[in-house]
């Protein structure tokens, strides 16, 4: 007899593979980085580096507080996708620890606490993002604009200073320059409360033909990247279906109730992390609804509240909100959407 | 062929290799010199040996008779001399040990005298099914259940379709494919034989759609009686339930048979079998099996049953050693054996010889759903995983685990390499073994009451009554005999409120 240890069917596998799921997730996203880059300068690319040289570090201390093994859950893929994540969620004048405190939260409060991958109930960046804004409301409010078309060239020194230079304690509004705004949403919501209309708002510089400049096309090209994920197999449809579904369809109501209270649909779901979330962050396997009809409800109920945020909330974007809160919802979706099994009924 | 075909959810479509082995002639394997019969290989109870040790046997002569109704006959694969009656390995998963017979051949290869039946046709479909119960007959597809159980379920209920199934879905194994081709009229024919014992309204012989020449053979013998059906190729169509589904549209009730909603199933093997037994009494003693993986020729052979595994490989030119594993089955849900002496049964349609691979790191379960997306039953996987994972068993058969036909689909997609099977193998048996030992304690319990209440009965028979007085004047003593007895009865029935709770539960 020789001696092997004795195996289980099936004796064969497709050959997929978590790192490589998150993989496609990281490569899609690269479309909507390099618009990103393209209208707004290199500062984006500067957190991602930023966030994945502080999630490794940060993932294998937890790992080894843990006494997990390195080697297998530091080439998962999830931190580099968490990581990347949070970094295009941010500002990218977003200074350096601000970024590593937003990762340290994400990854031990929403990730390692619960179980480490596969165990977290909040996504990781999601959380992180919603825990720099809640701290750091200033920061989070500093954008940069495409007013004046692309802008690489004056913002690599801006990215620069803002990231690395900015002194902690004169930190505040008025060291930011005039390249640096609020983001259209939060600008439409400003005035829209000022009593402003739509139309007159949105015939300011920073708009574009749909929503913001700039903003919108970096939407698009996430969009592209989201469409490709779903081709490859790699997530479903349901999720961003239903998302952009229901932001659509809210949005459309209220812009039909009143065209000057309410901004269109296509400025909603261009605008912000919509796309961005709907594709990328909301389908994280782990957080969301896992039967179909969940899915659904899942996604319906996050562009809900995203809307309601964005049109009643005290926050210009509501997406990472929206997300924690249905995160928070999964287990009862799932449990009142079991599906029917063969010969049940 | 206007029937119309439905499909059935999740499954595979994947490389199938049959090619290799499909087109080359199945060979009759020599006589080996040393045939290894296991007295049970079939689901039910073992037969019970009715030879000696050092009685000299024919070929196809009865050696060991059924015991029940869920148990068959067995048979001498060839005539020669009863060596030994013991413990052998036998292929089961895990390995163990059971009692087999073992034959030396005395090379002759001398027929037992065996009774062929004229004109089936005539005869009674209960005698019928006792013919071919007497032949040693099992289901050749999968599970090995006794074939007369199944047919006789058909007398009991009326069987609107009966499928004959040739639908080999898992990859390499095409023993089934190479019998049709060369056996066409004794499937064509057994097939009659069982929609003649089981008094079927509709037959129909399903066949996967890449199977043209074993599709040609059948189409040559049969008739408007019988629809011969090709199914889309996918993995599982072969399986009981995707089968029916594919071909009726009806899902089998969970928990339930094909005879509930009309149908029994049999294999093309079983149906070969079934004329062999009728046409000459020829009892079950050989099969094809296919040899197929890193062997030098891969082909079927047609093999006595209780030759060893090893003999088959050693045929297509394999040695055994360290670097490759011997499946029994195909590598969706055949079993790994580390013995090669292990014979060939009746329900063997396949070994295969696969290089071994490291095995690849297990994640956490990320709740991707590709699991459940594979599911042919609609099942959810990854929730089965966690609740057999922390030995949550009833939560378990919330989420149907019994209804899991072990595919192996939900691990083969599973990107974090869960080895998902595996984890419901366990369950399952962990669920059975405990029933059994509530069975057991019930059992037990019961006797215990029954022999404390002789007891008790003895002493009170024996004790003087009592005078009325000296109860009654002692008003504590039945204040406390009331309370104790008003206590425990409260207590049953909050006990068997609470058992109705979860019965409720359960059965839920
Ligand atoms: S093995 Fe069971 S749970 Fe897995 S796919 Fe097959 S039937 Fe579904
Ligand atoms: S395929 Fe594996 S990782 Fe995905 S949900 Fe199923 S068990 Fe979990």
């Amino acid at each position: 007899m020789i001696n092997q240890q004795l195996l289980t069917s099936p004796h064969r596998h497709d050959g997929s593979s978590v790192r490589t799921k998150m993989l496609w997730v990281c490569v899609s996203l690269i479309p909507g980085i390099a618009c990103y880059t393209w209208f707004f300068g290199p500062g984006i690319l500067i957190q991602c580096l930023l966030a994945i040289v502080f999630a490794l570090l940060v993932e294998s201390v937890l790992l080894k507080i843990r006494k997990q093994k390195l080697s297998v859950f530091l080439l998962d893929g999830s931190v580099y996708v968490t990581a990347i994540l949070f970094a295009l969620m941010i500002s990218p004048f977003t200074p350096w620890w601000i970024n590593f405190i937003g990762i340290c939260f994400g990854l031990v409060f929403a990730k390692h606490l619960y179980g480490g991958l596969g165990n977290n109930i909040f996504n990781p960046a999601a959380t992180a993002y919603v825990f720099i804004l809640l701290c750091f409301p200033v920061a989070m409010n500093q954008w940069p604009s495409a007013i004046d078309g692309p802008s690489q060239e004056t913002s690599i020194k801006n990215s620069f200073k803002y990231i690395f230079l900015m002194p902690h304690d004169s930190y505040s509004e008025n060291n930011y320059d005039s390249t640096s705004s609020a983001t259209p949403l939060a600008d439409m919501q400003n005035r829209l409360a000022a009593m402003e209309m739509v139309n007159e708002i949105r015939t300011s510089s920073q708009y574009g033909n749909y929503a913001g400049k700039g903003w919108e096309w970096v939407s698009i090209f996430y969009l592209l990247g989201g469409i490709g994920l779903i081709a490859l197999g790699v997530i479903s449809w349901h999720i961003p279906v239903a998302i952009l579904g229901s932001v659509f369809a809210f949005s459309l109501i209220f812009n039909m109730y009143d065209t000057n209270l309410y901004p269109s649909s296509l400025f909603h779901i261009l605008s912000g992390g919509c796309i961005l979330a709907a594709f990328f962050v909301a389908t994280d396997p782990v957080t969301a609804s896992a039967t179909p009809i969940g899915k659904l409800i899942y996604g319906t109920i996050i562009g809900g509240l995203i809307y309601a945020i964005r049109s009643w909330g005290a926050y210009p974007d509501g997406v990472a909100f929206a997300i924690i809160i249905a995160n928070g919802l999964v287990p009862m979706i799932d449990e009142y959407t079991r599906p029917y099994i063969i010969g049940e009924n | 062929m206007s029937r119309q075909l439905y499909e059935f959810p999740g499954g595979l479509k994947f490389e199938t290799f049959k090619e290799i082995t499909a087109t080359i002639p199945a060979i009759q394997h020599p006589l080996p010199n040393r045939i290894i019969l296991p007295v049970r290989q079939h689901i039910g109870i073992p037969s019970v040996p009715t030879v000696r040790k050092g009685e000299h046997v024919l070929k196809g002569q009865p050696i060991a008779e059924a015991d029940g109704y869920v148990s068959i006959p067995l048979h001498a694969s060839t005539s020669g001399t009863v060596i030994d009656i013991g413990d052998y390995p036998v292929p089961h998963a895990g390995e163990h040990e059971a009692t087999c017979i073992v034959i030396e051949p005395d090379g002759k290869d001398e027929w037992f005298d065996i009774q062929p039946t004229d004109d089936y046709l005539t005869v009674d479909p209960k005698q019928l099914q006792e013919i071919i119960r007497s032949c040693g007959i099992t289901g050749l597809g999968g599970a090995g259940f006794p074939a007369h159980v199944k047919l006789n379920e058909g007398v009991v209920n009326i069987v609107d379709t009966l499928i004959i199934n040739g639908v080999e879905c898992e990859p390499f194994i095409t023993c089934d494919d190479r019998l049709i081709q060369e056996k066409a009229h004794y499937v064509v024919s057994g097939t009659r034989m069982i929609r003649h014992a089981v008094q079927a309204k509709h037959c129909v012989i399903a066949v996967e759609d890449d199977m043209p020449k074993a599709y040609e053979a059948l189409a040559n013998w049969i008739d408007d009686d019988i629809e011969l059906i090709k199914v889309p190729k996918r993995y599982p169509a072969g399986g009981e339930k995707q089968l029916i589904q594919t071909l009726t549209g009806k899902e089998v009730p969970s928990g339930g048979l094909a005879i509930h909603i009309g149908i029994v199933m049999h294999n093309v093997a079983t149906a070969a079998a079934v004329y062999r037994a009728v046409t000459r009494g020829e009892p079950l003693i050989s099969r094809y099996v296919t040899i197929a993986g890193e062997v030098e020729t891969p082909r079927n052979l047609q093999v006595l049953l209780g030759t060893s595994v090893n003999d088959c490989l050693k045929a297509c030119g394999y040695e055994h050693n360290d670097e490759h594993m011997i499946i029994l089955g195909g590598p969706m849900m055949g079993m790994h054996i580390r013995n090669p002496d292990i014979p060939i049964i009746k329900t063997t349609n396949c070994i295969l010889v696969k290089k071994l691979e490291p095995a690849a790191t297990e994640l956490p379960c990320i709740q991707c759903g590709d699991c459940y997306n594979a599911c042919p039953i609609k099942l959810m996987p990854q929730e089965l995983y966690r609740n057999a994972k922390t030995d949550n068993f009833a939560e378990t058969q919330q989420y149907h685990i019994f209804d899991c036909i072990e595919c192996g689909c939900c691990s083969y997609v599973c990107p974090s390499n869960i080895p998902l099977v595996q984890y419901f193998r366990y369950a399952k048996s962990q669920i059975a073994a405990e029933e059994r030992r509530r069975d057991g304690a019930d059992l037990a319990r019961k006797r215990f009451l029954e022999h404390n209440k002789r007891e008790q009965a003895k002493i009170e028979a024996k004790r003087p009554s009592r005078p009325v007085i000296e109860t009654s004047s002692n008003p504590s003593m039945d204040e406390k005999r009331n309370y104790i007895e008003g206590a425990v009865s409260r207590t049953l029935k909050k006990r068997s409120k609470t058992k109705k709770i979860l019965d409720k539960r359960n059965s839920d």
